[in-house]
């Protein structure tokens, strides 16, 4: 099967308010330095993939407006998901395989702070017999944390050590929101969002844009480009109806993982959509790693781009390779309520 | 049984409130015209005019950084004659709804034509905006009531494409 890595990838600085800034303002800096790091034009690109949530900016086909921020004559061929860029990395993968492209950009915005981003993910929920309950994102994953607790695999202690490991792992991430870690006390003492999870659990209201361009292994010889390959990508949903998962487990993520095949001991970096505390420990558990090992850039707890945080996950574990400072990585990256679809991400390095 | 019993189904709207922001370039589009000025933006490659601007050059995804004082007259680009009433819309119909292209812009923006009987507007025809009084202007292009013919010799439509490259 054709090879096919990632080449370059840019994110913005996150912040809590982007102020003035809007959608295209963000995307423009990302998508302008994945091209000048890698040294190519939107000339060069063949296939052009974003992923965004247009209830965020609250207008119809908003995503199309966010194509101002790239170079679109002459005519381009390009595509949407409403959904994290994960996906879109997901269909231009698809598309290289199918011998559609060579190298493609992908790119994924959200300005979550013009509007209440717990009301507006409400309205991604199943319309018929889930949204009109109007349960928001915080209440779903404190039923799924609440399931945890009661089956004795979630303690306190554990999310606090999430929080922690989030907070000082940030640090080190130029791009991350700088979370305070609260202490042990400060943590049992903090404000219940939606039981058991405090304002602490759950990632910052975040605004940014990441991009991201991957290319075939002729393309990397062709341009000079030096990949981290994709050795192996997939995607799985479990059912849109709460009542029949067993929000104990993530179910798509232990079958990808049984179908990848792969040895969890061998694998150096291990980043993860994890937008609560619960999820930290949730997925830390299925990955067979501890809380302080998953998550080296910090994670969404410091830094929560809608509908870019599970392509920052990838892209994340890419610089890590990059750099060599690891040499296998695993990406995660969710979509929908209580982690109901996931895509994983399997990264190697040419040894 | 009273009226609301023999519902079968219950109406749940649901409103979401957001604050909205215009982006950079076109904040400092609409100060400008707050105070009577229309400002567009320059392409640092292509050289083409946007008003409003976006901020951004759709054609070569560069940001758009000069600022460019356009006058309030140009011609009609395109125009449709409107017959059906819009809800809210205080204007009554038949109106004519058109494509303004200011001089010195390359793209043009939706506005009303006044002033004229609706079988005497054409393509190509020279146009200038009819201004509220200044005491009435706000951050908004309805600062400008419509636009009103000038008399003047009419545009080659063949000179209102996009660019020529």
């Amino acid at each position: 099967m054709k090879r096919i890595g990632i080449v370059g990838y840019s994110q913005n600085k996150i912040k809590r308010d982007a102020g003035s800034a809007n959608e295209v303002e963000l995307i423009m800096p990302v998508v302008h330095k994945v091209l000048e790091t890698t040294n190519l034009t939107q000339s060069h690109i063949d296939f052009t993939c974003s992923g965004s949530c247009d209830y965020l900016q609250g207008a119809a086909f908003a995503f199309v407006e966010g194509l101002n921020a790239i170079q679109t004559y002459p005519p381009i061929k390009e595509s949407h998901v409403e959904m994290d860029a994960a996906w879109a990395l997901y269909e231009s993968y698809l598309r290289i395989l199918s011998g559609e492209a060579e190298i493609a950009l992908v790119y994924g915005f959200g300005k979550s702070s013009p509007g209440n981003l717990d009301q507006i993910m409400s309205l991604q929920l199943d319309p018929y017999y889930v949204a009109p309950l109007s349960p928001d994102r915080v209440n779903l994953a404190g039923l799924q944390a609440n399931s945890m607790m009661k089956a004795g695999i979630l303690t306190r202690e554990e999310m606090y050590l999430a929080i922690s490991a989030a907070s000082r792992n940030g640090l080190n991430n130029p791009n991350a929101i700088k979370i305070d870690n609260p202490s042990w006390d400060e943590y049992l003492m903090g404000e219940i969002v939606s039981s058991p999870l405090t304002k602490f659990d759950c990632s910052p209201v975040s605004d940014g844009a990441s991009a991201m361009i991957i290319a075939t292994e002729d393309a990397c010889e062709k341009f000079n480009l030096s990949p981290v390959w994709i050795d192996k990508i997939g995607h799985q949903v479990d059912s849109a109806n709460l009542g029949f998962r067993d929000l104990t487990q993530v179910k798509p993520v232990s079958d990808l993982l049984e179908k990848f095949k792969i040895d969890l001991s061998s694998i150096d970096v291990i980043e993860s959509h994890t937008q609560f505390s619960h999820e930290v420990v949730l997925l830390s558990k299925i990955f067979n790693c501890s809380i302080e090992e998953i998550n080296p850039s910090g994670g969404p707890l410091v830094g929560n781009v809608m509908m870019a945080a599970g392509l920052d996950a990838i892209g994340h574990t890419f610089e890590k390779l990059q750099n060599h400072s690891a040499k296998t990585g695993l990406a995660h990256a969710a979509s929908g309520p209580c982690l109901q679809q996931n895509l994983l991400a399997y990264l190697r390095c040419d040894s | 049984m009273d009226k609301a019993q023999e519902k079968d189904y219950f109406e749940s709207l649901i409103s979401l409130e957001y604050n909205f922001t215009a982006g950079s370039a076109t904040t400092r589009f609409l100060e400008a015209i707050a105070k009577g000025n229309i400002v567009g933006q320059k392409c640092p490659k292509c050289g083409a005019v946007y008003v409003p601007p976006r901020g951004s050059c759709p054609r070569d995804g560069v940001p758009t950084l000069e600022e460019i004082q356009l006058p309030d007259y140009g011609c009609i680009e395109s125009f449709t004659v409107v017959h059906i009433p819009i809800p809210g819309n205080p204007i009554e119909p038949p109106f004519v709804s058109a494509m303004i292209r200011l001089d010195g812009a390359n793209i043009s923006f939706l506005h009303l034509i006044q002033e004229i009987a609706l079988e005497d507007i054409r393509i190509g025809m020279r146009v200038k905006a009819v201004w509220k009084p200044e005491t009435e202007w706000t951050t908004s292009l309805e600062n400008i009531k419509w636009f009103k013919p000038t008399g003047e010799v009419d545009i080659n439509p063949e000179s209102l494409k996009f660019i020529s490259s």
